[in-house]
């Protein structure tokens, strides 16, 4: 169990190309993702900040229209709310195509189920009509650039983020002593620090109770967004006197951010956050059943380098466990349509301008029926990892219609099946596809059952 | 309605099975029951104490002000109300086709974790050191010697751990589509037949697509809209043939801001799923008990946004022909601070287990020592609730 150059490609990448080498060692990967982000360049997503119409600008959009006061004026107000919402749907659409083509277009593959899997880790979901092409732009700005360094950053990033704020309601939580709370009697929510410690640190074995849950939602009080200037503390919601979280005391004096920073970067180098985040890197890249030395490795490093993200994969990447030649993950959704593109080289003109129509006819429909709707997770969880929750009658069905329809809109001809499965596979393709892509009706057919076949879809 | 709508999913399968050297044909037997079991999963907590208020309680009042104040209930036998937006199921109440009990949950407590809470829910285990493999409906169905994957439907996208274990059991999302030519289709089944996972999903694919070919669009009538509704129609196409339990989630009961501007919308979108169930089952609707289970309940007081954070005892409803309806059936604690579990939520005084347990004893016969033993290994019965006719 040594490295392979193609099951880099396909168990940490996003598949094979033709367009790019394979890498020849495993320090390939760590210099391309330790490179500047060309992809993230040439097939820019806006991030968060930059976004335009901000939600603030879609809600105001929306007041206008409900406070005109003459027919004339809401007519006016309709058709501009129209335009805003128009550019933001463009936003959301290009945020997909941007996701996909990356994939086909970039050496670098690993980076981009980085992003998919740190993005799934700290899962967001908009609430409502005025955030919904905001997930992406929150991706870009804060989890994209935060791949290779400290955890603790990538942590503080996206927790003090208004995306995750917002999705786990942290600004509706008042510290009950604080001026709000006592003032106008009300109180904590504790969604956010629940999942910062089941989900996103400690993990949901890990050694807290609910008095630190209580705590936590207690230290964090004050963390709180305004649509204006982002990130602020607000004292006057804040709790007042120190909080213990899982042993340890923070805050106490004057209430301000930094005991928030404290805690987070507390949690990132806890034990328990090691084994956590360890244990879900190997079991997305490698196996639901992961070996328990590979989890050691993984972990340990991620602790004796303070947090290290490019170290704790180059852990990863480096112990044999990682190169087991049975692929016994199965690719999600969205990761099967951009390794299918990417082996069929679609060019980023025959998707960059797409309508509505045909995003939704070829991608947002399919990802729904395949069981992950874009940009739509069921829970703060996440996307499920067994193969099993994502091969079932219903969704394979999916995935083989897609196979069978799409690529015929995506590249114009479709390749020979016959070339297009060392495209797929590399030299020595699986001898029951070979057959079917050699027997098959035609070249749809033939490109079709190359992909929706297990051993395309397992990595 | 065409007959052929009910095509036998298993029928359908046998074809594509025959056309197979793979895979070795099965025997089919017919369903040995008649009664027919729907658990509906409300995923995201649901709130026992709004939806089934005991409005009787001195201490409820104080508790919940506000989300009392906003949305109006209906008084169901002095001491406990039903809210509003259940009032379309009214009717049964007064039928007597639908219960509620109150103040259960599952054996989880502390952690409040909706995907851990949902997990010990379907799996039915005490607690979920003991790992998950499976769910218990399909446990109770792999007690039963001899029954064929159409006994039972999980309905929908979402996997559905309740029923997912070693006993057969069927699948089906609505608008799932598949177009092959004969040709295609076994060279499909010939790439995959080396992996079993992929093997069978595509073997059960292809049938369902045949079916639906063959059908057309589902038909039926539908109460209202929205996407459970639909899993609704197709569950009852099923449940008046040869299938005897079917299973689905609603989502969206996570109510922890503006609880009364959210919770109506389910309320009514659960009580449209009900009585689509009611007006496709015909006289299936007599043998039928439909029960709708939560992982847990939410705090007793009111949070400080309008809504309500993760607690521990909750309700369930039921509804059907098959129910001893009319009834709320509760060993009640109270509402005072020392009542409370923990003193924040309704305290648990009874495990959701022990009612399903009881129910499938009345609907399937089987017995209590299975029940405890192999169903919902380690817990006890208890006394007879009395849930069905």
């Amino acid at each position: 169990m040594t490295f392979d150059p193609i099951l880099a490609e396909i168990r940490f990448g996003t598949g094979l190309s033709p367009r790019f080498p394979l890498p020849g060692q495993v320090d390939d990967l760590l210099i391309r993702l330790s490179s500047p982000d060309a992809a993230g360049s040439e097939m820019p997503i806006p991030p968060y900040s930059d976004v335009t119409p901000s939600s603030s600008e879609l809600r105001k959009a929306t007041a206008d229209v409900r406070n005109a006061e003459t027919e004339a004026a809401r007519e006016e107000a309709v058709a501009l709310r129209k335009i805003l919402q128009d550019q933001a749907r463009r936003i959301r659409h290009d945020g997909l195509t941007a996701t996909l083509m990356r994939a086909v277009r970039s050496p670098d593959g690993m980076r981009e189920r980085l992003t998919a899997f740190w993005a799934d880790h700290f899962t967001v979901r908009a609430r409502g009509g005025v955030t919904r092409h905001l997930v992406g732009p929150f991706v870009e700005e804060a989890i994209r650039p935060n791949l290779t360094g400290r955890f603790s950053d990538l942590l503080v990033a996206v927790t003090t983020h208004p995306m995750m704020g917002y999705y786990l309601d942290q600004h509706r939580s008042i510290g009950p002593n604080s001026r709000m709370g006592l003032n106008n009697g009300l109180g904590l929510n504790e969604n956010l620090a629940r999942e910062l410690l089941e989900l996103h640190t400690v993990g949901v074995k890990g050694p807290y109770s609910q008095a630190d849950v209580r705590q936590l939602a207690e230290l964090l009080t004050g963390l709180y967004w305004r649509p204006d200037r982002g990130l602020v503390f607000r004292t006057r919601a804040a709790e007042p006197g120190p909080e213990q979280v899982l042993g340890r005391s923070y805050g106490g004096e004057e209430e301000s951010l930094d005991a928030i920073v404290d805690v987070l970067h507390d949690l990132a180098l806890h034990p328990a956050t090691a084994r956590h985040l360890a244990t879900k890197l190997v079991v997305h890249f490698v196996s639901d059943t992961p070996d328990p030395d590979l989890v050691d490795a993984v972990a340990a490093v991620y602790l004796q380098s303070g947090g290290r993200l490019l170290a704790t994969y180059e852990a990863l990447l480096q112990h044999p466990a990682a190169w087991a030649p049975e692929r016994r993950k199965v690719k999600k959704p969205l990761d099967f349509m951009q390794s299918a593109m990417r082996a069929l080289d679609v060019d980023p003109a025959s998707v960059r301008d797409l309508g509505g129509r045909q995003m939704r006819a070829w991608f947002y429909e399919h990802l729904r029926r395949m069981g992950q709707e874009w940009e739509r997770p069921l829970s703060p969880e996440g996307w499920p990892e067994e193969p099993e929750a994502w091969v079932t009658p219903q969704a394979l069905a999916g995935r083989i219609d897609w196979s069978m329809q799409v690529p015929q809109h995506l590249v114009e001809p479709l390749p020979d099946p016959r070339d297009f499965l060392v495209a797929a596979f590399g030299p020595e393709p699986p001898e029951e596809v070979a057959f079917a892509a050699r027997a098959a009706e035609g070249r749809r057919e033939g490109i079709g059952l190359v992909l929706a076949s297990a051993a395309f879809q397992r990595r | 309605m065409d007959r052929r709508m009910f095509l036998s999913r298993g029928l359908a399968l046998g074809c594509s099975i025959a056309a197979s050297p793979l895979i070795t044909p099965m025997a089919f037997a017919s369903a040995p029951w008649d009664n027919r079991l729907v658990v509906i999963l409300l995923r995201g907590a649901m709130d026992g104490l709004d939806v089934i208020r005991p409005v009787g309680d001195p201490a409820f009042a104080d508790l919940r002000p506000g989300l009392t104040a906003e949305a109006p209930h209906h008084a169901l036998d002095g001491f406990f109300a039903m809210h509003d937006g259940l009032s379309a199921l009214l009717p049964l109440w007064q039928a007597g086709e639908m219960s509620f009990v109150h103040a259960v949950s599952t054996p989880y407590r502390d952690r409040r974790s909706h995907f851990d809470g949902q997990d010990l829910l379907e799996a039915g285990i005490a607690g979920l050191d003991e790992g998950l493999r499976d769910g218990w409906l399909n446990r109770m169905l792999a007690t039963v010697p001899g029954l064929e994957s159409e006994i039972a439907f999980a309905v929908g996208r979402e996997r559905m751990l309740i029923l997912s274990g070693d006993a057969p059991v069927s699948s089906w999302a609505p608008n799932t589509r598949l177009e092959l030519s004969p040709a295609t289709e076994r060279l499909l089944e010939y790439v995959q037949h080396s992996d079993p996972l992929f093997r069978d999903a595509s073997a059960d694919a292809i049938a369902i697509a045949a079916e639906v070919a063959a059908g057309g669009e589902m038909m039926g009538e539908r109460v209202g809209r929205g996407n459970s509704v639909t899993m609704a129609q197709f569950a009852a196409s099923r449940l008046v043939g040869d299938t005897r339990i079917a299973s689905f989630s609603i989502s969206g009961w996570d109510t922890h801001n503006r609880q009364h501007r959210g919770l109506p919308g389910r309320l009514g979108e659960l009580s449209d799923t009900i009585l689509t169930l009611k007006a496709n089952l015909g006289d299936v609707w007599d043998k039928t008990t439909v029960v709708c289970m939560t992982e847990f309940g939410r705090t007793a007081r009111q949070n400080g946004s309008d809504g309500t954070d993760h607690g521990t005892g909750g309700a369930m409803l039921l509804a059907g022909g098959a129910v001893r309806g009319g009834r709320v059936i509760s060993d009640w604690p109270g509402l005072e601070e020392g009542d409370l579990y923990d003193r924040r939520d309704l305290m648990p005084t009874r495990d959701v287990r022990a009612h399903a347990g009881w129910l499938m004893r009345g609907l399937f016969g089987l017995s209590t020592g299975t029940i405890e033993g192999a169903v919902f290994p380690g817990m006890e019965m208890g006394t007879d609730p009395g849930l069905l006719l």
